[in-house]
């Protein structure tokens, strides 16, 4: 790293910056959110009923969660596709460690993977930013070895099945209305933003806009990042508890997903390179997607043109917030596929 | 510096020259020749339902199987046989058996795999089993079969990933091994034998039917699909369309679900909240099937009847859940019958040209015979493994 | 590592040629791993009582470097322009599937050139959305992927259409121990190393991804160039859509997603020493790094590694040798 930062963006305050960035960047989403909200009250006037409508978040809740740990990362400046994979290990595992040991209490095998989790996004985290390789390689390895290695350990499916006890908080109800799968979310979705406004939260998005000003200004950025990864890496061992409890055991549970965080933050507006946008905007990004899942599958669209309607949607809305505020981003300087170093 | 980089493409086009100039015929084994004979296959276009292959598979189902009632793996249906002597292995010494395999992409393969490779343990004769996994990719299994016709295997099983692709690479292999195939099929019929189960029209159409009895007409149908443009599922639906469409059931949706279990739930809860009610699920295979009835279970509301398959945790569900149901199978037995047909071709006996396996369906009454306990969730009954030796344990089960 | 950011960026092109020739060593270094893996791997199935330099083995190395090569080539082009790939899967799908079902009615030149327009049609669709509606690539490309994911699954049941025994010559003929299509792939990437290194829309390509805002601003039209090496790609990947179906013999729907082309492509191109954000690498070390994972593959066949397992080994050779790039562009810098 050599010293060639100009002045200007060095002086510059960051929470200045992150405030105009969430505001700028997030508004589109939120009217995606609104218009597909609508549009699935038009095409289904049940849809807000309590019941339905936390049937719809709990099914939302493990992209959310996704969200906004690849948010944490991506605003940090990085990527990390490892988390589809993690999801699928989380869910063949947990089946797994029931197999040898059906009695193991619902926690106890929850707090295991949530543990796993962080240490593969310690893992990631230390390959990106000690060994120097791009995250989007680190973590495209980590997929490959996470899926390789689960399977060539359980010889191909898993030995045990995921009890109830386990199951709830991905399918059962506290209270005998609210899904517990909604809690998580919050909790989760209250925990990103409490995040965010700390001094963590500044820090993260100040490495991601610039590695060297915030490097300069005393930011340790490699403990920084390491610590997005391992927070994206509870957040995806914690989607995979609630998507192995919502659904069961499956040997894929988790594919695509990687695809569908990153899609979903930076539907919220979240600049990939680094340094802008917010995490509720991220968040609704995940919930739109989610909207437009449900209001594809209500509308009867032809099974084979989902794909096809949902790519266009997705370019269309991202290039929608990307033409309205194109102006305020002219500071970018990072190319727009790849990390910055 | 920039002819250093010059000199990489450079030795590359130079080395190309040379052997250019050394050896530019077409070499005898290039499938030039073969593919002459490319117009004998049907070129068939799996867009279209076939009607007469749906009579056969119709008339199959009904058709009794020749061979042992108690191994179904060695039974066949209306075999005509072909004539094996030129294949007689000569001299003595161990068996080279070389397998080709698509891939273990998904519990069924997986469960296949190691079905045959316990059929394997089960010949002494077999000295060495040679397998290569084309991971899912066309082109590898491709240049997998092509490095397998050079390791002096004795006769070769080839289960190919996709039905038109292999043709013309098993068409090169036919001319140095005997080769088997097995699972779906190839265009040429250059293979000794192509061992399979009676098909995916059979199948389908099992399902409806159950489906076309036991829910009253005007019922509202569901059919839950894993993904377009795979052939075999692609028949199965068709024959299933062709008894919906005879019947009084109102298919009202027809969904894919890409075999994502948690996807296969939410399709099934909007379905029931946007009809009011389902009153029979239609499955084109059963990975999803429990996620189904659980969305049912979810929403308070009975389990209609419903199709799955052989997996175990739909059985288990089936028997706790007390559900209608039915599981067509498309058997994993059916990956033990290529090592057995291998044997009986080196042996110089005769085999089927098409080597066609029953396909039995897990109804109410026999339930009980195919559900093993302790097995684990992803296994398919219908393995035919249940006295070979090894077994619960190297199929992940408990006793 | 960023010593290179320039203060006035005044002549970009002169710059990024000297910049790229002084990173060579990332293209020399994978032709070393490469030869290392094949040694290691002679060694090893030598070992293991099997012969690895058989004219049979050969040939299967060769033959299966094709296809992620062109893909990798054409990926190489949008990723130095700082952009990024990832509809390749769906496109070969369909080229295949253009390419055998125009052959089977009509003329092999014909459905070269369908396939090639098609090809065409979609990378500057990808580059229009990339530039003109500023959408990230890595969101632009996924969405045409799923756009063009849709149109096969609306239009294809399975594999269809018939590649005549003329053009299947291209995936099966040998010279000696060399298939016929490796100079297919020869070809092409020599033709891209040229564009690359020797005409200006090379350099700007060079330039744009080194720094686009530096290179915008000395006159460089960097839209114009990020849309052309999106065209770039996608002839490559029609090139490796129209070889699969000579190898094939018809169009397959999911050629190129099974084989996950996307991923294993941009890790090739990085395992080639170019760098993901944009600016440095090359066509040579690209070739190189589908070599590594080709022999790796061939390597596992002959050893018959269980194929979870393989993933395990892929994906730490990915990482370690991206690793070792790291450490030897810091220490340079340093």
């Amino acid at each position: 790293m050599t010293t060639t930062a100009d002045a200007t963006t060095a002086n510059q305050p960051a929470p200045h910056r992150r405030i105009a960035a969430a505001l700028g960047t997030g508004a589109p989403v939120y009217g995606l959110l609104v218009v597909l909200l609508l549009a699935l009250a038009l095409t289904d006037p049940g849809f807000y009923e309590p019941d339905r409508f936390l049937a719809f978040v709990k099914r939302a809740a493990p992209l959310v969660i996704l969200a906004a740990g690849q948010y944490l990362v991506i605003v940090s400046g990085e990527f990390d596709l490892s988390v589809g994979a993690i999801v699928t290990a989380g869910v063949v595992v947990a089946a797994e460690l029931y197999g040898s040991f059906p009695e193991a209490a619902w926690l106890v095998v929850t707090l295991a993977l949530l543990l796993g989790g962080a240490v593969v996004g310690l893992v990631n985290g230390l390959i990106s930013t000690a060994l120097r390789v791009p995250s989007f390689i680190t973590t495209l390895g980590m997929m490959l070895i996470l899926e390789g290695a689960v399977f060539y350990w359980t010889g191909g499916s898993p030995h045990g099945s995921l009890p109830e006890g386990f199951r709830a908080l991905g399918r059962g109800t506290a209270f005998g209305w609210l899904p517990w799968a909604v809690l998580a979310c919050l909790a989760a979705g209250g925990l990103a933003f409490w995040l965010m406004r700390s001094d963590f939260g500044r820090t993260l998005i100040a490495t991601g806009d610039s590695e060297r000003t915030a490097a300069l200004a005393g930011v340790r950025v490699h403990r920084v990042r390491i610590i997005a990864f391992v927070l994206s890496g509870v957040a995806a061992a914690l989607a995979a508890v609630l998507v192995g409890g919502f659904s069961g055991v499956s040997a894929q549970a988790g594919r695509g997903l990687e695809f569908e965080a990153i899609t979903a933050v930076v539907l919220g507006g979240v600049v990939l390179g680094g340094g802008r946008g917010s995490v509720v905007a991220a968040m609704a990004g995940a919930f739109s997607l989610q909207a437009l899942f449900t209001l594809l599958n209500l509308q009867g669209v032809s099974g084979a043109l989902e794909s096809t309607v949902q790519g266009f949607i997705v370019i269309a809305a991202v290039g929608l917030g990307a033409a309205d505020f194109s102006r305020l981003r002219r500071r970018r300087h990072s190319s727009p596929g790849g990390t910055p170093s | 510096m920039n002819r250093r980089r010059l000199l990489v493409p450079a030795a590359a086009l130079c080395a190309g020259a040379l052997l250019a100039s050394c050896s530019s015929d077409a070499p005898p084994d290039s499938p030039a020749g073969a593919s002459k004979s490319a117009d004998t296959s049907d070129g068939k276009d799996s867009k279209f339902f076939e009607q007469a292959e749906y009579d056969r598979q119709m008339k199959l189902m009904d058709t009794e199987p020749e061979g042992p009632d108690a191994k179904p793996w060695e039974q066949m249906l209306e075999p005509e046989m072909t004539d094996t002597a030129e294949y007689k292995k000569k001299g003595s010494g161990g068996t080279h058996l070389c397998f080709s395999n698509a891939g273990v992409f998904n519990p069924w393969r997986q469960v296949g795999l190691k079905t045959m490779k316990a059929e394997v343990k089960q010949h002494k004769e077999i000295t060495k089993f040679t397998e290569l996994d084309a991971q899912g990719k066309d082109d590898k299994q491709i240049s997998d079969i092509q490095e397998l016709t050079g390791k002096g295997c004795d006769a070769l099983i080839v289960s190919p990933n996709t039905t038109a692709t292999l043709t013309p690479a098993v068409k090169e292999a036919c001319g140095k091994v005997p080769v088997i195939v097995f699972d779906r099929g190839v265009e040429t019929d250059c293979a000794v034998t192509f061992v399979n189960p009676i098909g995916g029209y059979a199948y389908g159409a099992v399902a409806a039917d159950f489906l076309v009895d036991k829910v009253k007409p005007k019922g509202k149908i569901l059919a839950l699909r894993i993904s377009p443009g795979v052939d075999v599922l692609e028949n199965r639906w068709s024959a299933a369309k062709v008894a919906f469409d005879k019947s009084e059931l109102d298919v009202v949706d027809v969904k894919f679900t890409d075999g994502d279990t948690s996807k296969a739930k939410s399709i099934v809860a909007d379905a029931i909240s946007r009809h009011g009610q389902i009153d029979g699920v239609w499955m084109d295979s059963g990975a999803t099937a429990v996620a189904a009835v659980e969305a049912f279970e979810d929403a308070g509301v009975d389990v209609p009847p419903i199709t799955g398959e052989d997996q175990q945790d739909f059985l288990e569900a089936w028997k706790d859940k007390k559900l209608t149901a039915i599981a067509p199978a498309y058997p994993t037995f059916q990956w033990r019958t290529p090592v057995i047909a291998a044997l009986r071709i080196l042996d110089g006996k005769q085999v089927p040209k098409e080597w066609k396996l029953p396909q039995p369906t897990v109804t109410q009454d026999t339930l009980d015979t195919y559900l093993e306990d302790g097995m684990p969730p992803l296994h398919y009954a219908m393995c035919g493994c249940d006295k070979m030796p090894g077994f619960p344990e190297a199929w992940g089960g408990k006793k | 590592m960023t010593d290179t950011a320039l203060a006035p960026p005044q002549p970009p092109v002169k710059h990024s040629a000297v910049r790229a020739s002084r990173l060579t060593d990332p293209a020399v270094g994978v032709w070393l791993a490469a030869l290392a893996v094949t040694l290691l791997g002679w060694l090893v199935v030598t070992l293991d009582g099997g012969t690895f330099f058989s004219r049979a083995n050969i040939v299967v190395i060769l033959s299966n470097c094709v296809a992620l090569g062109l893909v990798a080539v054409g990926q190489t082009a949008v990723i130095l322009t700082g952009s990024l790939d990832l509809s390749v899967a769906y496109l070969i799908g369909l080229g295949t599937l253009v390419a055998a079902e125009t052959m089977e009615s009509g003329s092999v030149f014909g459905a070269i050139l369908m396939v090639l327009a098609l090809s065409a049609a979609v990378g500057l669709a990808n580059g229009l959305v990339v530039t003109g509606l500023k959408v990230n690539a890595f969101i632009a490309t996924l969405g045409t992927g799923f756009i063009l994911r849709g149109w096969i699954e609306d239009n294809y049941t399975g594999p269809a259409g018939k590649v005549p025994a003329s053009f299947q010559r291209l995936g099966y003929d040998r010279i000696g121990p060399v298939p016929v299509s490796v100079f297919l792939l020869v070809a092409v990437a020599l033709a891209l190393w040229v564009l690359l290194k020797h005409t200006r829309l090379g350099h700007h390509m060079y330039a744009t991804g080194g720094d686009e805002h530096a290179a915008r601003l000395s006159g460089v039209r960097t839209r114009r160039t990020v849309v052309l090496a999106h065209v770039l790609c996608s002839l490559c990947v029609g090139a490796a859509a129209l070889f699969l179906a000579s190898r094939l013999g018809a169009g397959a729907p999911w050629a190129g997603t099974e084989a996950r082309y996307d991923l294993e492509s941009i890790a090739a191109v990085v395992l080639g020493g170019t760098v993901l954000a944009g600016g440095r690498g090359g066509v040579a070390g690209t070739l190189g790094g589908v070599l590594v994972l080709a022999v790796l593959d061939s390597v596992f066949n002959q050893l018959s590694v269980d194929p979870f397992f393989k993933n395990v080994v892929r994906g730490v050779v990915i990482i370690a040798a991206v690793a070792l790039y790291a450490r030897r562009g810091s220490r340079r810098s340093a």
